[in-house]
């Protein structure tokens, strides 16, 4: 037997896995978005062409759906991006428990997403949530109930996103401070740059590449966020906080099993993150030089 | 002779195979029931545990948080999996799983055997039949269920405020009779400065919450979801129906802060922490008000559904039967068959009863033992009498999802106007059902 022979085989079980469990789910829900089905129904797919891209486009639900979705990951991904950015800044230097405080920063990311969606359901809760009294709202009548107004509840979200979500920022970004070579800060420092040029001229455009795959890593998972948005609103209150994740799951799963419709949407969410994603990459590359 | 060796092997290992199958099919030593995550499943664990003793067949069921629950059956419908062996459903799936296949048709078993005439004929056509008034039946009324109220006797005696409230609206304070009262006595113990609220209803739009605690008033006020012909269309949004979603979000104005997605466990929660005067809450649920978690366990009374204004009275129904899973093997289905046949016993079905089970057997729910087992059995007793379901036809989840955004929209977002939510929904619905064939 060759070694090419022996190679193949080797290779074989993983691309027989690879059909069946990627291959395959993708070209058959490509099928199904063109036709009316539903996967607990016994009737098969019939074929509708377009009828179900064309329902998702032009229809205002989805629409609003895709404007939450963008508010929320550019509000999310920028306030991560600042936070993450400073944090990352400020452990920059080492000093004594920098260590400790680095890791503890780290906690929120480690944990699952629906129970952090729980715990702050509970954070939240205007009678015994401790967020409100933080914030100096010391009377239940009248403090607000994040969760339960819509000009609130995607706030509350993103609040939660945040906190769960900037200690990854901060440790690309630190990944990227730490590997800025000190004699460009010396040679700066010679020439009398003051703080504010060296951050402008040195340490902005060497962490830039690391920060922008940070960003866009969070602008993906934004974008497809779903357990957070689940376990804090369930895309409520009406459909304040219902990003088109969570309209996915409705309209594939909940009640409704529209697998032909949901397919499309996927495919349409897709191709968003796709291109969202290209628009990074080309500027990664950019700031690559 | 190599030949014939690999012939008899492959012979012997056949007859093996077959054999060890035929002994499986006559020795099912265990079945598997799935229900939503609540007491009465832990009832039924028990009564399954007795079954086990009786028969040597250990029963398990499994439980699944009642959010995920239709979409993990859903799924495993999906699927024609055999995960499960019997499936205590919601009434409303009625109308899908047979129309889909997904239930075996227990019509035979049930009228050959007279279990058919041993549960209320409400719940046997709610939670078994299908079409309705078909007699062709498909599940075994379990669980009986529907909502009602839990109140706080201690603040409803109480001489001070009895004497207030009379003063302030002209009637003596009593358990409510009609919506209007109810409304007044919320609106009476709405006192945020002490900690008290007036009512605690339904708001959670993740499954079905919202839509089944407007229903009460909906349904009392005259309102349907259809008109028999299953127009939605000035039917669901009728003036009734109007007034009806205005009361339901008037009521929520006086509800406890933090209850925009509440659902049973946080109506016991705002009771139970001394929140809420009263609260709506599926009958099933009460169990622990009548414990000791409850501090006011001794003072909490328990009433059904006030009357709208035309007198109608109506409660939102609860409540699943047992199915067997179409795609499981014969003799599991006949092992299925069999434990259902034990269950319906009218000894067993007093043991479910005693453990907490809302029973369906005619001959349990009338006797006196019952309404003197649990405080809230004489209302529940009543309530039974004058329950209404959503659409049980299969499209019901597609129906349920704009009852729901609508409704939480309006009631807890506080957006737009009943006519307008009301207006929205009933076109949605329309649309729906014109896709399916149901209107032209």
């Amino acid at each position: 037997m060759s070694d090419t022979r022996i190679v193949q085989i080797f290779i074989l079980p993983t691309v027989i896995l690879l059909i069946c469990m990627n291959i395959f789910p993708l070209i058959y829900s490509l099928f199904l978005s063109f036709t009316r089905f539903s996967v607990i129904s016994d009737a098969p797919p019939e074929w509708v062409g377009l009828a179900n891209y064309q329902a998702i486009l032009t229809d205002p639900r989805f629409w609003n759906n895709f404007a939450i979705t963008g508010r929320y990951a550019l509000v999310s991904v920028a306030l991560q991006t600042i936070i993450g950015f400073g944090l990352a800044m400020l452990l920059r230097t080492k000093f004594k428990g920098s260590g400790i405080l680095t890791t503890l920063i780290l906690v929120p990311m480690m944990l699952s997403p629906i129970v952090v969606a729980v715990f702050w359901k509970l954070i939240f809760n205007p009678s015994a949530g401790i967020f409100n009294y933080l914030l100096g709202f010391t009377n239940i009548n009248t403090s607000p109930e994040w969760l339960g107004q819509t000009d609130l509840a995607l706030w509350a979200v993103v609040i939660v996103d945040v906190w769960m979500w900037s200690p990854f920022v901060m440790l690309l970004a630190l990944a990227g401070l730490s590997a800025i070579p000190d004699y460009l800060y010396e040679a700066a420092a010679i020439d009398r740059a003051s703080a504010w040029f060296q951050f402008r001229r040195i340490t902005l455009p060497q962490v830039m590449p690391l920060l922008l795959i940070a960003v866009l890593f969070r602008t993906i998972e934004a974008f497809k966020q779903f357990d957070l948005v689940m376990g804090l609103t369930g895309g409520g209150p009406g459909d304040a906080t219902e990003t088109v994740s969570i309209r996915l799951y409705k309209l594939a799963f909940q009640g409704q099993y529209d697998t032909g419709m949901s397919s499309a949407l996927a495919y349409v969410i897709l191709v968003i993150i796709i291109a969202v994603s290209n628009l990074y990459i080309r500027q990664l590359n950019k700031a690559r030089g | 002779m190599f030949k014939k060796s690999i012939f008899l092997t492959a012979a012997l290992v056949l007859v093996a195979v077959l054999s060890f199958g035929m002994v499986g099919a006559q020795d099912i030593s265990e079945l598997t029931i799935w229900w939503a995550q609540w007491s009465p499943a832990d009832f039924l664990q028990q009564v399954g545990n007795d079954y086990e003793e009786a028969t040597g067949i250990k029963v398990t069921v499994v439980q699944t948080p009642w959010g995920d629950f239709y979409n993990r059956v859903g799924t495993e419908w999906a699927a024609q999996g055999s995960s499960f062996d019997m499936v205590v459903g919601d009434s409303q799936w009625v109308g899908q799983a047979v129309t889909q296949g997904h239930y075996v048709d227990m019509t035979e078993f049930m009228t050959s055997t007279g279990i058919a005439e041993t549960v209320t004929p409400a719940t046997l056509a709610y939670y078994g039949e299908y079409p309705a008034g078909s007699g062709s039946y498909y599940a075994y009324p379990t669980e009986g269920d529907a909502n009602g109220w839990a109140y706080r006797k201690d603040l409803f005696e109480d001489p001070a405020n009895m004497e207030a409230f009379e003063a302030a609206y002209g009637y003596a304070l009593d358990v409510p009779q009609t919506w209007e009262q109810l409304r007044d006595i919320a609106e009476f113990f709405y006192r945020p400065d002490d900690g008290l609220y007036g009512i605690g209803v339904y708001t959670q739009d993740d499954y079905d919450a919202i839509t089944m605690g407007f229903q009460n008033i909906f349904f009392s006020y005259g309102a349907d979801w259809q008109d028999g012909t299953f127009n939605t269309l000035g039917v669901v949004n009728s003036p009734e129906a109007v007034a009806a979603l205005e009361l339901y979000k008037e009521l929520y104005s006086f509800a406890p802060p933090g209850t925009n997605d509440a659902f049973f466990q946080e109506m016991n929660d705002v009771y139970l922490n001394g929140q809420a005067a009263m609260i709506m809450n599926y009958f099933a649920f009460f169990p622990v008000l009548a414990s000791d978690q409850n501090p006011y366990a001794e003072s909490t009374g328990y009433f059904s559904m006030p009357a709208g204004p035309g007198g109608e009275r109506y409660a939102a129904l609860g409540g699943q039967g047992i199915s067997i899973n179409n795609y499981i093997a014969d003799d599991r289905k006949d092992a299925s068959f069999a434990f259902i046949e034990w269950f319906a016993q009218e000894d067993i079905q007093r043991r479910w009863a005693e453990l907490g089970g809302y029973t369906c057997n005619i001959a349990v729910l009338e006797s006196a033992e019952f309404l003197e087992i649990a405080p809230y059995n004489a209302a529940f007793a009543e309530t039974m009498t004058f329950v209404k379901d959503f659409f049980n036809i299969p499209e019901f989840g597609r129906l349920l999802e704009p009852a729901q955004r609508n409704l939480a929209t309006y009631v807890v977002a506080g957006e737009g106007d009943a006519q307008t939510a009301l207006d929205q929904m009933a076109e949605e619905m329309d649309a729906i059902l014109v896709e399916a064939g149901y209107v032209q």
